[in-house]
């Protein structure tokens, strides 16, 4: 078995599989990455750092491209107002 | 800027194939190399390793690169993204959490690779709208698609490769679509026999799904107001029709990374840099290998990447410039067979955001005189994606010429432009980053 | 009945000042035209921070600076919302007692002005502004100043000027003279008054005495809050103020947006467009000593710009007299880095001028005739 990790997800515990990145484990959970500037909410399109759709608060920084992180034991993440 | 300082015979930039080739073949001609990469770990898109599910098949090609990587003695830097470079022979990457780092070079190599092309349609920024590489990827980062009823649409070869991948991935793929029309698809597909044949995994796969050529999507369709994709519409021209499904994997073939070139002022020719057959750039020492040459898949970008390194060295080998030759005309027959139809123009209505960053909608850009009128008077583009994802669809769509680069070409901490880390820490740091750690 | 191509004013330059001027004849009912080389708005304008501030480098920039505010401020309510204007005030930042020691003569002399300033100290200024670093001396706040989005303030400008009929030519002028106006398309324009409103890059009129002061600015991701007024280094008219010397100060400015804008560097005998890699780290560097927070915010673009800077620091306003015999040529050129905050006011000073009418503030200072002398900023 591959080893789990546990993250919150805008104040919801998720598991996820080691090696998920921050991107795809918001996905799994359901919850936007982003609201955008006119108040839609986004997900991620590109997958690959290009677009910037998959950018949230990660460990309370703001603007962070969850498709290039790993989750990590611990992790906040947030939505990005 | 004055941070600290690597000094290496060949730098490249870009860890996927055609970088892993090019690091390969200079370093084991004794040159001190080192490559710099964005993602967590080596491969580049093509080669995306699936971290969270360990159970994936292994690419046995991508192995063997590593492999190969690994024992040329190259230094692979992972992790670091590129954000400014200079003419007189300096490359500066910014690090998550940390100061800027300064390369400079004999040679820079740039396998930049290439990205999706995305085009604006009604319902294209509902969650459940992925680029078809897009979704490919964050299923490789561990998002689950099992059971889930996907079209991928478009064009371009890779349409076909998603879909084959998605599938082994559980995925129900309803459909897959393609705006190009079958008659240029099977001309195209009658030219490559005369090619190797693994330029061509994607076209080579027989998809289960239904296949849907000179068709595209119109619009994306929510559940509810904003939320969640139900459907799609799709047109043929004359008859159209809704697609019930949970997932779109959509993308317009593939548009090269040429910022770090364009920093530079290499020439080009029409969007791709313009290269000469031992891939030099019209910059001395600078030059480029793979996709920002011309989009002509994995093989191509293997040989020129061979190539490069081998130039770097002094030394260039017959059999693989003939390789090159062949890649070229292949590119520019995917090139004519995967032409967008005028079709695709009329997609967005005027409410249609065309620029998700700033959300600029279609009907704003109509009275603009130029890309650079428009950035000024609407924001297009001004977004941290720095127009990657609006500026190729505007190129296509309003027909304007791009605007010139700077640095950063991709968003950086402030921190990346104070003075770097001292000598000695960076050397400890590029020892325990080495290669063995990181791939 | 005139010909067609025949203008009461023929404004050279897209830019705001020649917007500015083009939306003022316009208003008093003349045939305005307009001509602009490249994209309206995209040279200086563009580049330019668009803070509306009163400064007080000498009597004669106190007295436009600050009549020009009052012209934004009773025009804010017809400015669309893409002007993004905002009147969040500024605060100049005092790092020690020495700076700290300047606020009241400067507080006093903006009140003889009328203009409305308050003095901080070191906890006030920590409340309205928390990221600043601790252990500031205080400073000196002047609510009335505010900020615009500049290509907008401008096109806006020109939109305005063109509903009332002014004509928009997007064409090279290769010559302008005695009345007349040749095109690179090879179409001549001919007008009872032109007006050069152009930035630092000017082949028309080879007198005229400006200079390039190449600056950089540097703008953030969204951080809505993290910055509340334009704040600037006490230290900034000091620095600004060496006409020989590349300088930085610190100089933040919260958009409307969120984002931060973040300046500033000059830089003279400098015509290189690109980005400057040792002032920029020195830019962001000074702006860190103040902000320490500011180290992990994201960076979206990096600019440079060229403002067009005079030997007296004061713009060119008024007939060219002085700098050329023609009696036609007129000029609204040598802003530096005030052309946004002074172009309401220069637009209404020269058409105030060309009419022969009485202005609010006395055009004197400005006038070209007073570089009578072919004029030559001091090199070190």
């Amino acid at each position: 078995m591959p080893e789990t990790i546990s993250v919150t997800i805008n104040g919801a515990a998720q598991h996820v599989a080691a090696g998920t990145t921050v991107a795809a484990a918001m996905l799994i959970a359901g919850q936007p990455t982003r609201v955008s500037v006119s108040g839609e909410r986004r997900a991620p399109l590109c997958g690959m750092g290009i677009c910037f759709e998959c950018r949230a608060v990660v460990n309370g920084i703001a603007h962070r491209r969850t498709c290039q992180i790993q989750c990590e034991h611990g992790m906040t993440v947030e939505t990005n107002p | 800027m004055t941070g600290d300082t690597n000094r290496t015979d060949v730098l490249v930039v870009g860890a996927g194939p055609a970088g892993i080739a090019a690091a390969t073949a200079a370093a084991r001609h004794g040159l001190k190399t080192i490559v710099l990469d964005d993602n967590p770990s080596a491969g580049g898109q093509i080669w995306r390793d699936a971290i969270a599910n360990p159970h994936a098949k292994k690419e046995a090609a991508r192995e063997r690169a590593i492999q190969s990587l690994r024992a040329s003695g190259a230094q692979l830097l992972s992790g670091r993204s590129v954000f400014a470079a200079d003419a007189t022979g300096a490359v500066w990457a910014a690090r998550e959490g940390g100061p800027q780092e300064e390369f400079r070079y004999q040679s820079l190599i740039l396998a930049t690779g290439a990205r999706e092309r995305f085009l604006p349609f009604p319902g294209w920024t509902l969650p459940g709208v992925f680029g078809a590489g897009g979704l490919q990827a964050l299923v490789k980062g561990g998002y689950p698609v099992a059971g889930k009823r996907v079209v991928v649409a478009g064009t371009g070869p890779l349409l076909l490769a998603v879909a084959k991948h998605l599938a082994e991935d559980g995925a129900k793929v309803v459909r897959i679509v393609e705006q190009a029309p079958l008659k240029r698809l099977m001309s195209f597909a009658a030219s490559l026999a005369t090619n190797p044949a693994k330029l061509l995994e994607g076209l080579r796969f027989r998809p289960r799904a239904p296949y849907s050529t000179g068709c595209w999507v119109t619009e994306a369709i929510g559940a509810t107001e904003g939320q969640k994709l139900s459907a799609v519409r799709i047109s043929g021209g004359v008859k159209t029709w809704s697609e019930p499904c949970d997932l779109l994997a959509g993308g317009y073939n593939l548009v090269p990374n040429t910022e770090i070139a364009e920093l530079l002022r290499c020439a080009f020719r029409g969007s791709f840099v313009r290269v000469d057959d031992s891939q030099r750039t019209s910059v001395p020492h600078v030059f480029c290998v793979g996709e920002p040459t011309g989009i002509a898949g994995l093989d191509a970008a293997l040989v020129q990447g061979e190539i490069a390194g081998l130039a770097c060295a002094g030394k260039s080998d017959a059999a693989l410039t003939r390789r090159a030759a062949q890649g070229r005309a292949f590119a520019d027959r995917l090139e004519k067979a995967f032409a967008l139809r005028d079709e695709l123009r009329s997609l967005p209505h005027a409410d249609t955001i065309v620029c998700r960053c700033e959300d600029v909608p279609a009907g704003k850009l109509r009275d603009r005189l130029s890309w650079t009128d428009a950035k000024l008077q609407t924001r297009c583009g001004m977004g941290p994606c720095q127009g990657r994802v609006c500026g190729p669809a505007i190129e296509f769509l309003m027909q304007w010429r791009p605007v010139s680069v700077r640095q950063p070409i991709l968003p950086v901490p402030m921190q990346a432009f104070f003075p770097g880390t001292t000598a000695a820490e960076s050397a400890a740091q590029t020892e325990t980053e080495s290669i063995e750690e990181r791939v | 009945m005139r010909a067609s191509g025949s203008f009461d004013i023929l404004v050279i330059g897209a830019g705001i000042v020649g917007s500015a001027i083009a939306r003022e004849g316009a208003q008093l009912g003349w045939r305005v035209g307009v001509v602009e080389a490249g994209t309206p708005a995209g040279g200086a304008t563009a580049a330019g921070m668009g803070h509306l501030v009163v400064m007080d480098d000498s009597p004669a920039q106190l007295a436009l600076t600050a009549y020009s505010r009052s012209l934004w401020r009773s025009d804010a309510a017809n400015l669309p919302t893409a002007v993004e204007y905002e009147s969040c005030g500024t605060i100049w930042v005092a790092a020690d007692d020495e700076e700290m020691a300047e606020v009241d003569s400067r507080q006093r002399l903006y009140a003889q002005t009328g203009v409305t300033a308050s003095v901080l100290n070191p906890e006030e200024l920590a409340r309205l502004e928390p990221n600043l670093r601790p252990g500031l001396a205080g400073g000196m706040l002047v609510p009335g100043d505010g900020v615009v989005y500049p290509p907008a303030a401008a096109g806006f400008y020109l939109a305005e000027a063109r509903r009332m009929g002014a004509e928009l030519f997007l064409s090279r002028a290769v010559a302008a003279s005695h009345g007349e106006v040749r095109l690179s398309d090879g179409s001549r324009l001919s007008a009872e008054r032109i007006v050069l409103a152009v930035g630092a890059e000017c082949d028309l009129l080879p007198a005229l005495p400006v200079q390039k002061r190449k600056g950089h600015l540097v703008i953030t991701d969204r951080y809505p809050g993290f910055v509340r007024h334009q704040l600037v280094e006490l230290g900034y008219l000091k620095s600004a103020h060496k006409i020989t010397d590349d300088s930085v100060a610190f100089n933040i400015q919260p958009r409307q947006t969120g984002q931060l804008l973040l300046g500033s560097s000059r830089q003279y005998d400098n015509d290189d467009r690109a980005i400057d890699t040792e002032m920029l780290a020195r830019m962001i560097q000074r702006a860190e000593e103040y902000i320490p927070g500011l180290r992990g915010l994201s960076v979206l673009r990096t600019w440079t710009g060229f403002r067009a800077a005079t030997a007296d620091k004061l713009p060119l306003i008024g007939p060219a007299y002085g700098l050329s015999d023609d009696s036609t040529l007129w000029l609204a050129v040598g802003f530096e880095g005030l052309g946004i905050t002074n172009a309401p006011g220069a637009a209404r000073l020269l058409v105030d001028c060309m009419q022969g009418r009485e202005s609010a503030i006395s055009i004197d200072p400005y006038l070209p005739a007073r570089l009578m002398e072919p004029a030559r900023l001091a090199h070190a």
